[in-house]
């Protein structure tokens, strides 16, 4: 086997092959990163917004248990398959990719508003007293208090989250989306051995989630060691 | 004049009342205290005071003015009127000593930090945590913790202090220094209204004392009845057992 991926070596690092890995691995990256800094963000306010207490936003709160419900129940891919489907009928145009992108985003955000609401229901009760008799508002005593006892709950899951939440977008390929996975099957069918062309596939995923995974450590890092939730 | 005046005030936990028909008057500058055996309804009282839950039924008036716990302003008022140490501490687990002392007059009340830096080291001083200023809550044993709560409760300047069992976490020592505390503060003329088992020292510094059991008030008289002449079976038994003690 050794001998055939030598011997393949040249051909399958040639220039076009190279270009097509190049631009499915940004295919990866974009579709995890924006998935990822999205679903925290959105995730984190929906979060926020399901902890509140005010009349105004209950509509709101029962809109974010239904979606966050919902969407954390059902497979990726068929949320990915609705979304191109509902795109489809909608006729607004988008590319695949584009498709894509808001589908592994309505993913990521439910499933880090589950992960943020535990984090948040970790911190004691007696913080919110406290800060409710100090007269700070609902908002001030997350990000005074809360969120800042909260973070060491919260990042091992996110984390975690996010290096699974990279393989996962491979399911992409299902609606068309040349991204990694989809580029080794290309590869494969036209004749490359499934071992160089799955063994490159491997280094690539394994190039984007190793930086994130370290990332994710070394914040924990950070915060655990201060005994100071 | 009547500073803190709690008329027939209920509170429910669920469907569990724990609070019924409780009548309570506070003078300016007095010191009341409430007693009563454990789970008797002491700490939800002054919950309830702070809007920390809301009552069902009665009146909470601070200096003649009704408190409408549905209507925020309001609440926000008696809060910075009235601050409390609770049964917990519940020191801000994230901030170090100084920052959980300052962070409500700076940010909430928008005063300048160095006054008040400078104020919460000179409180934190006289409860005998000036050299604990870079602590975190969970470096501070239970009586340094309770002391800081107290210092972040006067960094407020209330009129009123609400003080939960503020000596029970504490060892002898500290139990004088932190009542010396609340003496230096009754004659600098602060309304308090303090839960404590410390029977001498409620005896010695009260103007009138609450008993409480089971979510009513018992008896409400001056210490002198309370401990030596009690007129309900229910004060008899309770004084009876704890002077026994
Ligand atoms: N968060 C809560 N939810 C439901 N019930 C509660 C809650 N907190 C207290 N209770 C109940 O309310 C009653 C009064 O409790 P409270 O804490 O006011 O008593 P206490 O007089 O302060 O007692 P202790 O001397 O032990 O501090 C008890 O029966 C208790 O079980
Ligand atoms: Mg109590």
């Amino acid at each position: 086997m050794l001998e055939r991926i030598i011997e393949e070596a040249p051909a399958f690092f040639g220039y076009y092959n190279v270009v097509f890995l190049l631009e499915a691995l940004l295919a990866t990256f974009l579709l995890s990163v924006i998935g990822c800094l999205v679903g925290f963000l959105a995730g984190f306010a929906m979060a926020a917004v399901r902890r509140s207490g005010g009349r105004a936003l209950a509509p709101a709160r029962w809109l974010i248990l239904a979606y966050v419900e919902v969407f954390r129940r059902i497979p990726f891919l068929v949320t990915l398959l609705l979304c191109f489907f509902l795109f489809e009928v909608l006729k607004l145009g988008l590319t695949t990719f584009q498709v894509a992108v808001v589908a592994v985003c309505l993913i990521a955000s439910a499933y880090i508003a589950e992960i943020v609401r535990g984090g948040l229901d970790s911190v004691h009760h007696n913080q919110w007293d406290a800060a409710a008799t100090l007269n700070f508002t609902y908002w001030e005593t997350l990000r005074w208090v809360v969120v800042p006892q909260a973070w060491r709950v919260i990042l091992p899951p996110v984390f975690s989250f996010f290096v699974l939440f990279i393989k996962d977008t491979a399911l992409a390929s299902q609606i068309g989306v040349v991204e990694l996975t989809y580029a080794g099957k290309v590869l494969n069918n036209k004749g490359f051995s499934a071992a160089l062309v799955f063994g490159s596939i491997l280094i690539l995923y394994f190039a984007l989630s190793w930086p994130l995974a370290r990332a994710g450590s070394w914040m924990e890092k950070k915060l655990a060691p201060s005994r100071h939730r | 004049m009547r500073h803190l005046d709690i008329v027939d005030l209920r509170a429910d936990y669920g469907s569990h009342t724990v609070l019924e028909r409780i009548n309570l008057e506070v003078g300016k500058g007095e010191i009341v205290s409430l007693i009563g055996p454990s789970g008797s309804g002491k700490s939800t009282l002054l919950r309830v005071i702070l809007g920390l839950l809301p009552p069902i039924a009665g009146e909470v008036r601070i200096g003649g003015q009704t408190i409408d716990y549905r209507n925020k302003r309001d609440v926000k008022a008696i809060r910075s009127r009235v601050a409390v140490v609770f049964q917990q501490y519940n020191l801000f687990q994230n901030m170090d000593v100084l920052r959980n002392v300052t962070i409500a007059p700076v940010k909430v009340k928008g005063r300048p930090r160095a006054e008040v830096e400078e104020e919460a080291k000179l409180l934190l001083t006289r409860v005998g945590l000036g050299d604990k200023l870079k602590s975190y809550p969970d470096q501070l044993s239970g009586g340094q913790q309770q002391r800081v709560a107290i210092a972040r409760a006067l960094a407020l300047k209330p009129e009123i202090l609400l003080l939960d069992e503020v000596t029970s976490a504490l060892d002898p020592e500290l139990v004088n220094e932190v009542l010396d505390t609340i003496r230096d503060l009754a004659t600098e003329g602060m309304t308090m209204l303090i839960v404590s088992h410390e029977m001498a020292f409620v005896r010695e510094v009260s103007s009138k004392v609450v008993f409480m059991a089971a979510g009513h008030v018992v008896e409400t008289g001056p210490p002198k009845q309370i401990f030596d002449n009690p007129q309900m079976a229910r004060t008899q038994d309770f004084v009876g057992k704890i002077l026994r003690h």
